[in-house]
Parts: structure tokens; C-alpha cells; sequence
């Protein structure tokens, strides 16, 4: 089988959510990538060099600058010709444009999947997480996109890929770009961290939740999450949600500070390593997910930990 | 501009889902079912823009078994106009979701589809990107913000590093993110008003669209259960564990 894999980048540097999906089309067959989006020559270079890459297809036109789905999926579709199966991180670029590409090419879209069981067989999770669905394809072309935490990430050097300049593209006239917002952090970048320390609710206030939560995740060089609760509260920006409607996440250990751990939040981080909440309510759900938990008041036992560490 | 408005129906967002025995499935017998979260927050948006006189129909369409009805007279209670349900009780994937819609699309001629970014109970995040597909319209997926003038819709769309601004031309698709409103309830004289309003049942052979599956469900099965934990005392006992971990230490 001839994979085609959706690289993701900001036309500099690849990111790291295509390597567990170069993992996963790797266990189809053989790996392909397209590097779509402008000036970005040395994305390709990058990719050619990750583990088990075949050839870099690489788009370089300005209509496929900031990735919109009305330039790429038509670009995706025609290359779709010569490969059988088309992957994407479950990123929220490769949620706006594989279901285009699946819908061009009349095929069912396989969402998030957990893991390959064989070459049309595919785990996905279903109810928030609260289920897992073995599902077979009976389509001719296979459209998926990978949950990062589920594969391993492959390895960014050994590979001997060759790039490939295709055209093709050009512009819908659908739709344009008119700016983007990006948060700059320091960070870790949450889905790849490998501790994070997650606020809810209980913090109370913006300032709170600065004052509390971030001198422990600096001390444990942490990514820094929350609950949906604290965002729609206007505690912490929108992309610091983990959760079914947010990020993915599956640290080494997660740190759950005044979050009661509804089903919705938990989809998001119970695959994490270990578990640790601290809540005063001893009785919040988070504690049945837990591996360490501890029953106290959050304003004061986190400046306590943040202190003892 | 009319906006269409489709709204599915699912198990409660507070119910936490079992899976039956036999692995078949999920049991949904006797579970309390409601209107998908993200799908309120669409017709919510769609009620809006007709009420800054920007639109001036909304209509609402739901595709499932007889009982969705009840999700379209919640749609409409909330102020929606009128409501389509194509009738199945089959599994209908969001392919053929997107299918029929394209076709209901294609008979009521919408300046705008509103739909919900996923829907809670297959968490597939494909309906609104695949009907944009079918149709050749442009789409606003994970929208924040919804602005309307004229023929071009602006969209603040969540995305992994923030947010980002894209415009649309009309007609267009936007998918629904949490943050886009607050969804209104519906008032008792409203819930009794939107039993009148008018409610056609179509079946999908009426739009002359294959609904047969293209994904088998093999089995379903409980997701890997976490090994019971420990609560420790305090915090002292804490930093114990977390350097034993090997983490702050």
C-alpha cells in the first residue's frame, strides 16, 4: 500500500504531530508525504530525512500559504490518484481538511485512530473515549487521521527520502486568509510535553491561576492545561483546553489542580502515565482516575508543593 | 439568505455512555437523549444572525430515527422556523450525512449551513468539511466568532496555536467550536408555539441517496480501565511520590 502522509508545519519547521502519523502509515505500507504551503523548501528537506519516508511531494504556491481546505483537499485528492491511503495528524488542520478530501474522493474518513489492526482495520475512539470501536473500511482509498498520544513518534534522522517539486495548485476563490493569532509560549508545547499541570474552576480567577499553577510548572518544567471551565471562565486562552473538544493529551504525569474530572475533560487525559489530582472535594470523579490523589485546598497545598520540590 | 441548520440527535452529554455486553455497541436503551451541544450552539448562531436582520429564515433538518423530531421542536422552540427530518433507522455516517444535505442544499438554496464542529457520540469532526466538499463551497470550521456582511462571512476559527481569521463567500459552511455562544432555552409559551410550526419527514429515498455504510463496526469494547489509586495525606507525602517518580526532583 502507497501512503500518503499530511505533513504539518508553518512553512519553516516541520512539527512534531507528523511523525506518529509517519508511525502509523508506515504499519500500511509505504510512506509518502506532501509538504504543502509557501516557501517552505526546507520543511521538505526536514521530512526527507525522518525514518522510513519514501519521497516529499512538495507544493510550494502561494494559495497554499495558511492551509486552507478549499486549495489543499483539491491538490490532496489528485495525488490521491497514485497512493491508496491519505493520513493527517488529528490536529485541527488535519480535521479541516481530510474530511474534504474524503468527501472528494466518496470515501468514509476513519477519525482519530488508536491504532492499525490491519490494512483496513482501525481502532477509534467513540462517547468521548467511554468506548472504543474496532472499525473495517470497505472503501477502495482510505482517508484516517492519527491521534498523536496513540503512535510512537519516528525518528527525525536516518531517513534518505527524495523531494519532489509537484504543481497543481491553485486558488478556490472560496475563501482567503486574514490573520492569525498565535500564542507565543516558552512552553512545552502541550501535546508533546511530557509533564503537564492542568488547572480548573476552582482556581477562581486569571490571576489566581497565574499565581498558582505556573510557578509548579516551572518547577517541574511543565506544559501548563486546563479545564474547559477555567477557559470558558476566561481564566486561560482557548488552546490550553484538554479534553474531548480540546487537546489530546498523554503525558508521563498529569497534574490535575481543582478539576473535578467530568467525562468531557477525562477523554482528554486518561491516557496519561500517572495521574495526580488535587482537589478538596474528595468525592470529584477526577479521583476515580487518579493515581496519586490528594484531598486538600489548592491555595494552599500547591504553593507548599511548588515549595517542597 | 436563508441559513440551514442541521441538528443531531445523541445520548446526553452528562450520561456516561455503557457499553453493551455482547460488544455490539453502546447500550442507548432508556438513555436520556438530547440535542448535540455543538449543534444548540449553531442554531443559537443562526438565530442571531436573523435576529441583526441578516437572515431571514432558519431552517433546521436532522437525519435519524422518528424520535429526532423531538431534537428539531427543541430546534424550533428555540426560534427556529421550520424542520426537516429525513427519516432512518439506520446507522447513517456523516458521508451520507453530508449526501443528503448536499441534496436538502440543493432544494432550499442557503446563503449559510451552520453545523456543529462534531458530534459528541461518533466524535467524527467530518459532516460540515465533507457537505462543503460535496457542494464546492467554501468552510469556516471551528468557529469562535461569526461575522456576516453581505456576502462574505468572517470566522475567528479555534485552531492548535491560537486563532485564526478567515473569509468565506457566501454560500458557505461554518462548523460550530464551544466558545461561540451561549445557547439560549427555550420558554415554555416558545415550546408550545414550535408544536405548530411546520415539520416535513422525507425518508432518503426521497433524495435518491445511498445511505449503506462504507465502515464496519466489528466490535466495541470498554476502553483500558486505570488500576485503582492511592490518596496520600499530604503534601509532604506527595513530593515522597513524586520523587520517587523521579519528577521535580
Amino acid at each position: 500500500m502507497k501512503t500518503l502522509v499530511w505533513v504539518e508545519h508553518d512553512n519553516a519547521v516541520m512539527k512534531d504531530a507528523t511523525l506518529a502519523v509517519v508511525t502509523a502509515a508506515s504499519k500500511l505500507g509505504e510512506v509518502h508525504a506532501l509538504v504543502a504551503g509557501k516557501g517552505c523548501a526546507a520543511v521538505a528537506e526536514q521530512v526527507a530525512k525522518v525514518a522510513g519516508i519514501a519521497t516529499v511531494h512538495l507544493a510550494d504556491d502561494a494559495a497554499l500559504e495558511h492551509g486552507l481546505a478549499e486549495n489543499v483537499a483539491p491538490l490532496v485528492a489528485k495525488l490521491m490518484e497514485s497512493h491508496d491511503a491519505f493520513l493527517a495528524p488529528a490536529t485541527t488542520t488535519g480535521k479541516n481538511i481530510a474530511p474534504r478530501v474524503a468527501a472528494l474522493l466518496d470515501v468514509m474518513q476513519i477519525s482519530d485512530i488508536l491504532s492499525v489492526e490491519g490494512p483496513k482495520t482501525f481502532t477509534r475512539p467513540i462517547y468521548a473515549g467511554n468506548a472504543i470501536a474496532t472499525v473495517e473500511s470497505s472503501d477502495a482509498k482510505l482517508v484516517i487521521t492519527v491521534r498523536g498520544t496513540a503512535f510512537e513518534k519516528a525518528a527525525t534522522e536516518g531517513g534518505s527520502g527524495t523531494v519532489e517539486a509537484i504543481g497543481g495548485a491553485s486558488d478556490s476563490g472560496l475563501s482567503s486568509f486574514v490573520s492569525a493569532e498565535i500564542a507565543k509560549s516558552e512552553r512545552p508545547e502541550l501535546t508533546s510535553a511530557k509533564i503537564i499541570v492542568s488547572g480548573g474552576r476552582a482556581l477562581g480567577s486569571g490571576e489566581k491561576f497565574e499565581e498558582v499553577i505556573t510557578p509548579l510548572a516551572d518547577k517541574l518544567g511543565a506544559g501548563i492545561g486546563a479545564s474547559r471551565a477555567a477557559v470558558d471562565a476566561g481564566y486561560v486562552p482557548n488552546d490550553y483546553q484538554v479534553g474531548q473538544t480540546g487537546k489530546i493529551v498523554a503525558p508521563e504525569v498529569y497534574v490535575a489542580v481543582g478539576i473535578s474530572g467530568a467525562i468531557q475533560h477525562l477523554a482528554g487525559m486518561k491516557d496519561s502515565k500517572t495521574i495526580i489530582a488535587i482537589n478538596k472535594d474528595e468525592d470529584a470523579p477526577i479521583f476515580q482516575v487518579a493515581d496519586i490523589g490528594l484531598v486538600a485546598d489548592l491555595f494552599t497545598a500547591v504553593p507548599e508543593l511548588t515549595g517542597k520540590l | 439568505m436563508k441559513i440551514l441548520v442541521p441538528v443531531k440527535r445523541v445520548i446526553d452529554y452528562n450520561v456516561k455512555p455503557r457499553v453493551k455486553a455482547d460488544g455490539t455497541g453502546v447500550d442507548l436503551a432508556n438513555v436520556k437523549m438530547s440535542m448535540n451541544p455543538f449543534d444548540e450552539i449553531a442554531v443559537e448562531e443562526a438565530l442571531r444572525i436573523k435576529e441583526a436582520g441578516k437572515a431571514d429564515e432558519v431552517v433546521v433538518v436532522s437525519v435519524g430515527p422518528a424520535k429526532a423530531q423531538e431534537t428539531l421542536r427543541t430546534a424550533l422552540a428555540m426560534g427556529a422556523d421550520r424542520a426537516i427530518l429525513i427519516e432512518t433507522d439506520e446507522t447513517v455516517e456523516p458521508l451520507a450525512v453530508a449526501k443528503l444535505l448536499a441534496k436538502v442544499a440543493a432544494d432550499e438554496n442557503p446563503g449559510l449551513i451552520l453545523l456543529g464542529k462534531q458530534a459528541i457520540d461518533d466524535d467524527s469532526n467530518q459532516t460540515g468539511q465533507m457537505l462543503a466538499a460535496l457542494l464546492g463551497w467554501g468552510q469556516a470550521t471551528f468557529a469562535n466568532t461569526v461575522a456576516v456582511e453581505g456576502d462574505a462571512i468572517t470566522v475567528a476559527r479555534e485552531i492548535d496555536g491560537g486563532l485564526q481569521t478567515v473569509t468565506i463567500k457566501t454560500p458557505a459552511i461554518v462548523t460550530t467550536d464551544l466558545r461561540l455562544n451561549e445557547p439560549r432555552y427555550a420558554s415554555l409559551p416558545n415550546i408550545m408555539k414550535a408544536k405548530k410550526k411546520p415539520l416535513d419527514v422525507k425518508t432518503p429515498g426521497d433524495y435518491g441517496v445511498d445511505i449503506a455504510p462504507r465502515l464496519t463496526t466489528l466490535k466495541v469494547t470498554e476502553p483500558p480501565v486505570r488500576s485503582a489509586g492511592i490518596k496520600v495525606a499530604d503534601v509532604d507525602a506527595l513530593v515522597g511520590k513524586l520523587k520517587e517518580m523521579g519528577v521535580g526532583a
